[in-house]
């Protein structure tokens, strides 16, 4: 789920809006690949990646014109880890450290989306998170077969490796959902990896997707896939793409502090509404939205993309800095970021 | 998202020992100098790890947190439940460093990007709120099941078969004993179905009063009836009455004609099971289509041994499969290249040859009712089908004792049928003919009119007097022949009426001795 970097470094070098000629470009990409760092396990470490960043900024500041130009205001990264440009996957430490200095002024491209939470500037365009296509396509089952389960989850509930008392974890509210709803019929919720999981998303009604370590999760693309109606647990969660993928009316939002109540939300919302929200789910063009699909086709995540990046051409003048001027600080954030990568 | 726990322990038992050094402004961890806040934490630490020590669960510092502080931002009645559930002392330090930067960040956190606007989002420790009675309520789960009935129909609406066409179903029935039993089950089917469904019911020695009876449990439902008389009776051996069901057939087909009825035409036999997805299956066929047929062609001879005959079967053929199947083959790229047929070598010797046999019954090479087709192909005027199908009459004709084996004689080139059901791949229906003997006799119309003559004693009656221990069996000798039984009862001893129910004893004893004095009183009125 963090390879939209990647994938979008491989779009934008075979697409026609790829230009080799800096002085007509609207946009600088700079790809940089900074959920690589992993772990023996296949994790990514973020603790690396603002030392990544900063030599990355420091390399093309030196070698180019363009960053210096405007301190990094026409250039755009993708930053696609669990509290964006914050590098960090703990709350609190990734709100210290807050958004990498040296971005300040440049567009940011990322999953995460919080209202008013420091990871998330204005101006950033919050894209789903990356979910295999081809995986999914070879998992579909005919839309005949009829929806027989109701709610559906798979996934932790307690992250017993790092949170084992629970309440930090999704901010209690996934423990919150397996201590109310673990005995009820109507819930078909457990850790279990199943095989056939994506075909059980298409034989359920409503698709649970609550908050995990960061309010996003690749559940929200896959229930859009599988036209099953997400139900978001996240309070003050930015979807992505919200101009193009009218959330309120294809997904149910329910706050941390209504989850015991969860069965009666669900149960009194009226047939029709729920009709009407498989209707648009149904909806091809939606899917093809939520997917960064190879080789790129009409209407995908990075169609999406490049829309958010054209409405906000043509740039301001002042973003254009006069000669002399600096706006970055250079030094700025935890000395250990400092070091070169 | 899964982080490694052991490398985010380190890192947070070090980023937690340095956010503390801030906090704890004298404090330098190396030892050297330590101030007293440092040294309160550590005899802290090593309190709460003795208690854990003790008690053998992992002791929380929450609990000082709690009782010393006033407020608390969190919502924690419920977690008590959730300290005591892991071992280990391993998080102690992250929860110090969660406890102070609680503290530190519970003004809000977000208040700074847009101008201070508070974010409702508290980061930090929440608890896990449970309602007091967090099981499913009743109500909920119906109405969710509504819920799900009502997706399940929209589901049908969008993707199921637009434009359903109305089925004509085909039966050849007669009067007999299984016949309830099989027409009923028909009947329950198609009333089952959402189409339009014209039944040409065809009787075997004419109409007759106790099928139409059965038959008029359908006037409430989509279903129409034809019911049609064929004016032989049917005979008893099986190869005959084989021939003779489809004479009916087609005598059904020459209804269609006349009445130029629209729509897809299906044999479906009383004895068979149909499955309600065969419908659906079936209004895909253009012109003429086939299906599998699952065969059951068991044996009822109730003295063999069910595994032995097994162990014969496996023995002769052990490729064959269990349950044969008749119906189209097709070869990999879903194309029709040949028929399964139902093979009655295995069964040579062994087959059933009148109705009521104790051996199994077989069906012919190729059952009618694994065919369906549309109903135009019987019309009598030619433009209506295409050139690759005969005329009805001409078949007929030429057949000769007006017995045509199977619809394919329909079909001037039999690569044209349509294969149903994922190519033949799934049965949908079987033939089976279970028959009781032609000589059973049944109560006519299942009713039971008059009521039986057997009376079978209750344990425990509202009337004294009315136990006796046999059965009369004569309908005359019931009022004067209760009061002898009686009589004769009163002068026994009292032991087997208290032996036969223990819980009565007393009462019944009672009674008795009332009914005792009541027969002796009747007994010497009559006398």
């Amino acid at each position: 789920m963090f390879a939209a970097e990647i994938y979008m470094h491989r779009f934008l070098l075979s697409s026609p809006v790829r230009t080799l000629n800096p002085e007509e470009a609207d946009w600088f990409y700079t790809p940089v690949y900074t959920t690589c760092d992993l772990t023996p396990n296949g994790l990514p470490l973020p603790f690396k990646s603002p030392r990544m960043m900063r030599s990355a900024i420091q390399l093309i500041s030196s070698n180019w014109p363009y960053w210096n130009r405007t301190e990094g205001a026409d250039h755009f990264f993708i930053v696609p880890h669990d509290f964006g440009a914050c590098f960090h996957y703990q709350e609190e430490k990734a709100i210290e450290r807050g958004i990498l200095p040296l971005l300040q002024r440049a567009t940011l491209v990322q999953t995460f989306g919080q209202r008013n939470h420091v990871c998330l500037k204005e101006g950033s365009i919050t894209v789903p998170p990356y979910a295999p296509p081809q995986k999914m396509q070879s998992h579909l089952i005919p839309p005949s077969i009829p929806r027989s389960i109701f709610v559906y989850f798979r996934g932790l509930f307690y992250d017993v490796g790092n949170d084992p008392e629970g309440g930090y974890y999704a901010r209690g509210a996934r423990a919150a959902v397996w201590e109310n709803f673990k005995d009820n019929p109507l819930f078909d919720i457990s850790t279990e990896h199943p095989t056939t999981y994506y075909e059980d998303m298409q034989r359920a009604v409503f698709c649970l997707c609550p908050l995990g370590w960061a309010p996003w999760s690749p559940r929200l693309v896959e229930a859009v896939i599988f036209g099953c109606i997400p139900v978001i647990i996240a309070d003050d969660i930015v979807l992505p793409f919200a101009d193009a993928i009218p959330w309120e009316d294809i997904g149910v939002y329910v706050d941390e502090k209504d989850v015991p109540n969860l069965d009666t939300i669900l149960t009194s919302i009226p047939t029709d509404v729920i009709l009407r929200k498989q209707r648009l789910l149904a909806n091809p063009s939606m899917k093809q939205a939520m997917l960064f699909p190879h080789p790129a086709q009409p209407g995908d995540a990075f169609h999406q993309i490049l829309n958010g990046l054209a409405r906000k051409l043509p740039h301001d003048k002042s973003v254009y800095l006069r000669k002399g001027e600096k706006v970055l600080n250079w030094t700025a954030g935890p000395v250990a970021d400092l070091k070169p990568w | 998202m899964k982080q490694l726990q052991s490398l985010q322990q380190t890192r947070g038992r070090n980023n937690s020992f340095r956010n503390q050094s801030p906090l704890d402004s004298t404090a330098d961890v190396t030892a050297s100098v330590k101030s007293p806040s440092s040294i309160f934490w550590l005899i802290l630490h090593c309190f709460s790890c003795l208690i854990s020590l003790i008690l053998g669960f992992r002791f929380s510092k929450l609990v000082f947190y709690l009782l010393f502080s006033t407020s608390s931002v969190n919502y924690l009645y419920t977690t008590s439940t959730k300290t005591t559930s892991f071992g280990g002392n391993d998080n102690i330090a992250e929860t110090m460093s969660f406890t102070t930067s609680l503290r530190s960040l519970s003004p809000p956190v977000g208040a700074n990007v847009s101008g201070g606007v508070v974010s409702r989002v508290v980061v930090g420790r929440h608890g896990i709120r449970i309602r007091p009675w967090p099981h499913p309520d009743p109500d909920e789960v119906m109405k969710a099941h509504k819920l799900i009935e009502a997706v399940q129909r929209e589901q049908k609406v969008m993707y199921g078969v637009k434009n359903p066409r109305s089925l004509i179903v085909v039966t050849p029935t007669y009067v007999r004993t299984f016949q309830a039993l099989h027409l009923t089950t028909l009947m329950h089917t198609l009333m089952n179905l959402n189409y339009e469904v014209v039944w040409i019911v065809v009787e075997a020695g004419g109409v007759s009063n106790a099928t139409a009876a059965l038959l008029e449990k359908v006037e409430k439902s989509k279903v129409r009836v034809k019911h049609v008389g064929f004016e032989r009776k049917m005979p008893i051996f099986w190869e005959a009455r084989h021939k003779m069901e489809s004479q009916m057939r087609l005598r059904a087909l020459r209804v269609v004609r006349e009445e130029k009825l629209d729509g897809i035409v299906m044999f479906a036999d009383d004895s068979n099971m149909h499955s309600l997805e065969l419908f659906d299956e079936i209004q895909k066929v253009e012109w003429i289509g086939a299906v599998s047929v699952g065969i059951l062609a068991h044996s009822s001879h109730p003295d063999e041994d069910p595994f032995e005959v097994q162990k014969n079967v496996d023995e002769e053929d052990e490729k064959k499969s269990p349950l044969p199947v008749q119906g189209p083959a097709c070869n990999s790229s879903d194309r029709l290249v040949g028929w399964h047929t139902f093979s009655s070598i295995l069964y040579k010797g062994k087959s059933a040859n009148y109705i009521g046999d104790m051996a199994v019954v077989l069906p012919r090479k190729l059952e009618w009712s694994g065919f369906v087709m549309n109903s135009r192909l019987v019309w009598k005027e030619a433009e209506f089908r295409p050139e690759w199908i005969n005329d009805l009459d001409m078949v007929v004709a030429a057949g000769g004792d007006d017995d045509i084996g199977s619809p394919l004689s329909l079909v001037k080139d039999s690569s044209m049928v349509e294969p149903l059901g994922g190519c033949g791949k799934k049965v949908m229906m079987w033939w089976l003919r279970a028959e009781a003997r032609a000589d059973s006799k049944f109560p006519s119309g299942w009713t039971i009119d008059p009521p039986l003559e057997m009376t079978v004693p209750a344990k425990r009656t509202p009337w004294p007097d009315v136990t006796p221990e046999l059965p009369s069996n004569t309908v005359k000798v019931i009022s004067s022949a209760t009061q002898e039984n009686t009589e004769k009862r009163a002068t026994k001893t009292r032991t087997p009426k208290s032996r036969r129910s223990s819980r009565g004893k007393r009462k019944r004893e009672s009674r008795n001795a009332d009914a005792r004095v009541a027969a002796r009183n009747s007994g010497e009125k009559t006398q």
